[in-house]
């Protein structure tokens, strides 16, 4: 079924959006959330599980104690209010990949509360306030074998990986989004975005969406422009790309416009969404939804942070990403428009470091954000998975500085460096990418052009300056690019018109 | 003991086994073999055993022998055999809780008390019957066989560790771990002419026992002796990092309470009778005849020097209702996880279904009824719409009960009651009608509720069958439930002349 669209210039005639994410995160504790089992990705299936995360009778959980404190810093670093007294709840429903059948969660005590985040998109700041962050465990896998698509239906049999049962995840809240118009998609990206770098910052998870250490439901919601009520909105479960939540929104917010404007009500349900064609599919609706019939959990003892001990947390955090954006841009001296670009290249980290190995702001930037961005961009790769480090680059920037060899040249090292023939120096060295100095063999190449373009030299003899470049074109074509052509300049001059 | 004989291993206590072992007067191997042929000769009636490896237990025993003619260093109930409830994870050793969707099951660990009672030394005779995940009174729910109360073999012998308690009273085992969520150590105890002991909740660790409800189950001693009990019930508790729960105090000395409590001085005591608890006005389903043996173990109390008085605890009176709405909620999670999919039984898989309908069979033929009754029940409880009407309007319940409890400790030392209002019952009287059947819980659920601890220790005959006096403490005065129930044990053993097992079919 396709679903009929409305443009979204066209929707935001009519309609307001209201946005909601709800992001998963699986903290990068060495052990899982309730046994001592390891939280390795990729090991074989069922390898790391033992009686507690398999749900075996008589098993009983055990808290992790270093996730509960990577998820208070996290509460903190979002501006949280921590519980002192928080509780563990029963989540229960039946399904294979959920070993107990309940998952552990939290419910009405979760253990932070009422935070906010503000996130920038096109230099305009919005404020996302959270309502919760809590901790829970993660459910195992489901491999569906024999079906054309790896989904349940027409799959002959189901196998279970208990790996990841029992990872700590930590799910972060926001309270609804209204008020961001057109920019909706984009501010749920800068969302999830800014989320991730501070998750990063904290060091509590290695948020590699693509191996769904961080996913989020987006919920949209449309009303009609003027209302005072918010419309039925949907949960867009599981997107797990940056890329992906700015495109569930749009979808549903144009295919939800189409909706109201024949007239029909939009269905609370879940939707499934899909990264080959960025649309959105029905899942379940909120009519056949089951009840958790939550109850606090009678095998853990409350969760209760002392006073000192938050306080020791909060004063340990790292700086955050906005602040140090503030500080960086204020160190390199950039405009808010420089540094936005580099945060949206996704290059902050990569210029930071190629700043701190030596290079000059400008020279980081530019090398990152000019010939690497272009590279990276032909081979379709992100700027960081490139074959080169900041260290490598800054040595690079230092031998352009240094003269020793010009733009032109620098990028020939640049070839050599990603094509792993060593260290920028190394590679000029090997491939005698050097500048070439007053040498013979330079004097030997503008005689040479002298003699060999008589017409030439006679004009600028006569007075006929510019002339000259096809002199300098001549020599450089000699020496491969190697001259500075700015002292062959200087040297044909001498020899023409004298100093 | 000299020339003993395996009538006398089979009915002397647990601590005297234990010394005659020590002092080398038996080997572990006899004890052990006397009980396995007890077990063959009288469990075909009794019905008091779900699995029985005779063959590991001669190779435990023999280990133990082994390790002692060596003069390797020994706990003090080394050698000792023991049977555990069903409900106890064993690793490699069947273990069903009493329903048919673990048959089969052989667990990958042990359970913590099982553990315990391995490094102790003491030997696994086998694992004993029960109501179907301890949810009963008298062991009828159990899938898989009737056990047979051993003073009358038409009767029931409580539940739900009915299996624990018909062995011990049968001479089957010396004694036994229960397990108890509303009574059901207690219960079969009191009905079996035993000791039983519910410990404070949290003392013994919950590691490794299959779950009925959470924040109620508590593993305890099943004995012929006081002493026994305080014995057993020192060699499993204390601290467990695996149970969240687990209160990370140091253990009561029992035994030395015990001893102490058989010395027959209790001036100082404090004694509070339970108005609720078959006092005036609340005589409605209590038996003459245990009331009488009540209130005569109440006067021996105080002829050995203890202060007694009426308490009043108006809340125990809301303690069955709020009971069976907690526990089957804990419950209907609890039992969540048997879908088929990882273990035990699984019904229908036959690639014409699909995985809700495969769940659904598998858990429509592996409960029981009883089972599935609460299920229901706390499915219900815990819906969203209900869950403040049920659930949370029995927990503040629990707290009137507590609190009962708080006052009623300013002015006693600890409270008694009977611990059943009746004696054990015909098989088959109250299986279509669980409200009766729930009734048998009535005196033995507040201290579950408050998660304090209770002994139950026996008090005479009524009718010709036993009668137990419950002792109920303040958390963590395990030991003074241990006093009281050894001083009464005393008085009563040296009034009659012999112990009341000794009784058991006639044969004091």
């Amino acid at each position: 079924m396709t679903d009929t669209l409305v443009d979204l210039d066209e929707v935001l005639t009519r309609y307001e959006p209201v946005i909601g994410l709800e992001t998963h995160v699986e903290l990068g504790t060495a052990s899982k959330m309730f046994c001592g089992c390891s939280t390795t990705f990729g090991a074989e299936p069922n390898t790391q599980t033992c009686p507690v995360c398999l749900g075996l009778p008589g098993s009983l959980p055990v808290v992790n104690a270093a996730a509960i404190e990577s998820t208070i810093r996290i509460g903190l670093a979002l501006g949280c209010r921590i519980a002192s007294w928080s509780r563990f709840a029963r989540k229960n429903y039946f399904y294979p990949d959920i070993p107990k059948g309940f998952q552990t969660s939290q419910y009405d005590e979760p253990l932070c509360t009422a935070g906010h985040l503000d996130v920038e998109v096109d230099g305009e700041t919005y404020r996302v306030e959270i309502e919760r962050v809590h901790i829970e465990e993660d459910t195992g896998k489901n491999l569906h074998v024999g079906g054309a698509t790896g989904r349940i239906h027409g799959a002959d049999h189901s196998l279970v990986d208990y790996n990841r049962a029992g990872i700590p995840l930590v799910e972060i809240v926001t309270r609804p989004i209204p008020g961001t118009g057109a920019k909706a998609p984009e501010v749920a990206k800068a969302y999830v975005t800014e989320l991730r770098e501070i998750l990063l910052a904290l060091g509590v998870s290695e948020v590699r969406m693509e191996q769904g250490n961080l996913r989020s439901d987006v919920n949209t919601s449309l009303a009609p422009i003027g209302s005072l009520e918010w419309g039925t909105r949907t949960e867009t479960k599981n997107v797990n790309s940056l890329r992906s939540v700015e495109r569930a929104v749009r979808y549903e917010m144009r295919r939800q416009a189409a909706v109201l404007d024949a007239g029909e009500r939009v269905v609370q349900e879940t939707r499934h969404f899909h990264e080959d064609t960025g649309s959105t599919s029905e899942g379940r609706s909120k009519e056949e939804a089951t009840d958790y019939r939550y109850f606090p959990e009678p095998d853990l003892v409350p969760i209760a942070p002392d006073e000192e001990w938050i306080e020791k947390l909060r004063a340990a955090l790292p700086e955050l990403p906005a602040a140090r954006r503030a500080r960086l841009q204020e160190e390199w001296g950039l405009s808010a428009t420089e540094m936005a670009w580099i945060v949206n290249a996704g290059a902050l980290g990569l210029v930071s470091e190629t700043v701190a190995a030596g290079a000059t702001p400008a020279d980081a930037r530019k090398w990152w954000l000019g010939e690497l961005a272009r590279r990276a961009n032909d081979s379709g790769v992100e700027l960081a998975e490139l074959p080169v480090t900041p260290r490598q680059v800054a040595e690079l920037a230092g031998l352009v500085q240094a003269g020793t060899v010009n733009d032109q040249l620098a990028r020939q090292a640049l070839d050599g460096v990603l094509a792993g023939e060593g260290d920028p120096a190394a590679v000029v060295e090997s491939r005698g990418l050097a500048v070439m100095g007053e040498s013979d063999e330079l004097v030997a190449a503008v005689d040479a052009a002298i003699e060999g373009n008589p017409d030439v030299a006679e004009k600028v003899r006569g007075g006929k300056v510019q002339a000259i470049g096809a002199l300098v074109g001549a020599v450089m074509k000699t020496t491969r690019g190697k001259a500075d052509a700015a002292t062959v300049k200087r040297m044909l001059e001498e020899r023409l018109i004298g100093s | 003991m000299s020339d003993v004989t395996a009538t006398d291993i089979t009915t002397t206590s647990a601590a005297a086994l234990a010394e005659a072992l020590r002092a080398g007067e038996l080997s572990s191997v006899e004890v052990t073999r006397a009980y396995l042929d007890r077990i063959q000769a009288e469990d075909p009636t009794i019905g008091a055993y779900l699995h029985v490896d005779a063959e590991a237990a001669l190779r435990a025993a023999e280990q133990v022998d082994t390790a002692r003619t060596k003069g390797e260093e020994l706990g003090p109930l080394a050698g000792v055999p023991l049977a555990l409830k069903d409900v106890v994870v064993t690793e490699g050793v069947p273990t069903t809780s009493g329903s048919k969707i673990l048959e089969g099951w052989r667990p990958p660990y042990d359970a913590t008390v099982a553990a315990r009672l391995k490094v102790a030394g003491t030997v696994l005779l086998g694992k004993t019957n029960m109501d179907e995940f301890a949810m009963g009174s008298s062991t009828e729910n159990s899938a898989y066989r009737v056990t047979r109360n051993p003073w009358d073999t038409d009767r029931i012998p409580g539940g739900s560790s009915g299996g624990s308690s018909a062995a011990v009273a049968a001479g089957l085992a010396p004694w036994a771990i229960g397990t108890d969520t509303g009574g059901s150590i207690r219960q079969p105890a009191a009905v079996t002419g035993l000791v039983g002991h519910k410990p404070t909740y949290g003392s013994v660790s919950r590691s490794g026992l299959i779950a009925f409800s959470s924040s109620l189950d508590q593993a305890g001693p099943m004995t012929r002796t006081v002493l026994d009990a305080a014995l057993l019930h020192e060699a499993v508790a204390g601290h467990d990092p695996l149970d969240s729960t687990s209160i990370d105090a140091p253990v009561p000395v029992l035994a030395e309470a015990a001893r102490r409590g058989a010395g027959g001085d209790l001036s100082g005591l404090r004694v509070g009778v339970v108005t609720e608890l078959g006092g005036e006005g609340h005589t409605d389903g209590y038996e003459p005849g245990v009331l009488a043996r009540v209130a005569e173990a109440v006067a021996l109390l105080e002829g050995m020097g203890a202060e007694v008085r009426q308490v009043s605890c108006p809340a125990f009176d809301l303690a069955l209702p709020a009971y069976y709405l907690i526990a089957p909620s804990e419950a209907s999670s609890n039992l969540a996880r048997f879908d088929g999919v990882r273990y035990g039984l699984r019904v229908g898989d036959d690639g014409s279904r699909d995985l809700d309908e495969v769940m659904a069979l598998t858990r429509e033929q592996g409960f029981g009824p009883e089972v599935k009754r609460r299920i229901i029940l706390g499915t219900y409880a815990l819906s969203s719409g209900y869950y403040d009407a049920y659930y949370g309007q029995a927990q503040k319940v629990r707290t009137l009960i507590t609190r009962d409890f708080t006052r009623a400790w300013d002015d006693v030392d600890v409270l008694v009651s009977p611990t059943s209002p009746t004696v054990a019952w015909p098989i088959g009287a109250r299986v279509d009608d669980p409200i009766a059947m729930y009734a048998a819980d009535l005196c033995t659920l507040p201290a579950s509720l408050a998660g304090i601890p209770a002994i139950s220790v026996p008090c005479g005959l009524s009718e010709g069958l036993p009668v137990g006096l419950q002792v109920m403490a303040p958390a963590l005065a395990d030991d003074r439930c241990y006093r009281v129930a050894a001083a009464l044990e005393a008085a009563q053993d040296a009034a009659r002349g012999h112990a009341l097992l000794d009784a058991i079919g006639g044969r004091a």
